[in-house]
């Protein structure tokens, strides 16, 4: 029997560590083929000492190739089980090498996008920045190490995890696993993406509704607060009952604070939504960002925000 | 500035342009970015305060499918340099943060087109990749892969070197001089553009299925004491508890009410 070319983990972990410069060639002809087939090279070499060999395998992983830079990871793990049965002489064709590739591609976008664009990276940006706001060099730290933590992790593993399972993987992919998976990171995603359009999408409406001359013990009366450690201490219990609207004798409400005892974020929500409908309609994203620009610039001119 | 500091800071847009692409170790992320240009310029404070104010800006920014989002890299890099020059000015250090934080949005919408230019650039080199391939010479694929990472990071190199190169006292006078209505509107506006971000995710992720989470995600927020880990982890359970119920649905379903739930309860009885 022929003796059988096999992958080593030194030579998959070879693979996993270039697939971080996956997006290095981005290009908007066939987007991410450039840094995959730069991630395939050891590999190749390795299967194929032929030259013939080699070029065809460097053509075929030139192809058309874009996904999430993490999630693909598990793909390069499976391409890499099919290109070895394939120079072990098992009949696999060019197009089920890049049918598998295309199969996968899409939805794990669907689940890598929404994990980490907009989960994990957001939680630890916020973290980091929220630490960072007092100048602790420990927020710029944590939000470092941690990501590349897991990261790193996640790259690794998968790629050796899809390498394992080979072409079982896509059966079980195909099949209820991955349809679960991306129904999960949905349903999270949803929801994360509802909180952090309340929390940071943030909106303002400055023009002032009212002004309401309070009643007498709706506020403190300043003029009877005495100067001393009495005095504050008066003031500071009147304050605790009286709340905000308790300092000055005329109360004050925007248009924003009847909006927030509407609903708290009601514009932010409306804006995305807007957007939603004007990218459906290919509106291009760099048209809406510039667009808001210029109306941030006029609403503050004419003193709506 | 010192030439170490300025040939430092050159590097750091280096990296940031290349990871701007990459989008791997984060050096474009402005909580490192502007760390790092505040490290080696000697004010790691301000670049620290830069870098998480931006940070929070930044968070809905991302590349996804082909779409670019605002280029956090070139802001990033840009408003830090232009905070170490501001330092010691007539303005005080925080108002030089603000005025550079409002500097920042524009410059990652420039860095945008930046980007969209490299990727073009792109284009024949990896056609070039394809000759080489032809040739069978596995060298020259990676040269030009290795190129095409240097491209995206000479696209924030060179726009740093040439704001290093600007004397400090003529960026003082630009940011003493910015009228406040622009500067407020942009802040304004930076407020409102995480939206776009967070509608692309909506319109890739969007199914009926999923539409009740988004509300429920919303409403939630609005109470200030669940942290943004806590919510986090009221969604994971989300998740979970709906894959229980769908799938315990689909088992039992075969009276085919449609309702996971009702088929749950009924089987209690």
């Amino acid at each position: 029997m022929e003796k059988k070319v096999q992958l080593s983990q030194k030579d998959i972990n070879a693979v996993a560590w270039r697939h971080q410069f996956l997006q290095g060639s981005w290009n908007y002809e066939r987007m991410q083929n450039g840094g995959w087939a730069y991630s395939m090279i050891p590999a190749i070499k390795k299967l194929y000492p032929d030259k013939d060999q080699q070029i065809a395998a460097l053509k075929r992983h030139l192809e058309f190739y874009n996904t999430h830079p993490y999630v693909s990871a598990p793909v390069v793990g499976v391409t890499l089980a099919l290109e070895e049965e394939r120079a072990n002489g098992v009949p696999v064709d060019d197009a089920t090498i890049q049918g598998v590739k295309v199969g996968m591609m899409g939805p794990l976008a669907g689940v890598g996008d929404p994990v980490f664009w907009f989960t994990v990276r957001p939680i630890l940006g916020a973290l980091g920045a929220s630490l960072a706001a007092s100048g602790s060099i420990v927020g710029p730290l944590l939000f470092f190490i941690l990501w590349n933590v897991i990261r790193i992790a996640f790259i690794f593993y998968t790629t050796t995890m899809g390498y394992k399972l080979g072409t079982s993987i896509t059966k079980n992919l195909s099949g209820g696993l991955l349809g679960k998976i991306t129904t999960g990171a949905s349903v999270l995603g949803m929801f994360i993406i509802g909180a952090l359009v309340e929390r940071w999408v943030s909106i303002g409406f400055s023009p002032v509704v009212s002004k309401i001359q309070q009643q007498d013990g709706a506020f403190i009366d300043w003029s009877k607060i005495t100067g001393d450690a009495e005095g504050i201490k008066s003031a500071l219990e009147q304050y605790s009952s009286l709340g905000a609207t308790g300092l000055n004798q005329t109360k004050v409400t925007t248009l924003q604070a009847n909006l927030d005892q509407l609903i708290p974020g009601l514009a932010a929500v409306l804006l995305t939504l807007l957007c939603c409908k004007l990218l459906k309609k290919h509106v291009s994203p760099i048209v809406i960002i510039i667009g808001l620009f210029a109306f941030g610039i006029f609403a503050r001119w004419i003193g709506l925000m | 500035m010192s030439a170490i500091s300025i040939i430092l800071v050159i590097l750091v847009a280096f990296l940031a342009g290349m990871e701007g692409i990459l989008d791997e170790f984060q050096f474009h992320q402005p909580l490192v970015a502007c760390t790092l240009v505040g490290i080696v310029c000697g004010h790691p404070t301000e670049g620290i305060i830069l870098g998480g104010t931006l940070q929070l800006m930044a968070l809905g920014w991302a590349n996804i499918g082909a779409a670019v989002a605002p280029d956090a890299a070139l802001a990033s890099v840009a408003s830090a340099i232009i905070v170490m020059k501001g330092i010691g000015g007539a303005t005080s250090s925080s108002d030089v943060i603000n005025a550079a934080i409002s500097t920042a949005v524009p410059l990652s919408v420039a860095g945008l087109f930046l980007t969209m230019i490299c990727r073009t650039i792109a284009i024949p080199m990896v056609h070039a990749m394809d000759a080489e391939a032809e040739k069978g010479n596995i060298r020259g694929v990676e040269a030009w892969q290795i190129a095409a990472i240097c491209l995206q990071g000479i696209r924030i190199a060179i726009p740093a070197g040439m704001l290093c190169a600007i004397p400090a006292e003529s960026v003082k006078k630009i940011l003493e001089s910015m009228p406040s209505v622009v500067a407020g509107g942009m802040a304004v506006g930076g407020g409102m553009v995480a939206a776009v971000g967070y509608a692309m995710v909506l319109n890739m992720m969007a199914t009926k299925e999923v539409w009740p989470f988004f509300i429920l995600g919303f409403c939630l927020a609005a109470l200030g004491q669940l942290t943004l880990i806590s919510l986090g982890l009221i969604g994971l359970a989300m998740a979970l508890i709906y894959l229980g119920l769908k799938e315990a649905g689909s088992k039992g379903g075969n009276s085919g009410s449609g309702d996971p739930l009702g088929d749950i309860l009924n089987d209690y009885e």
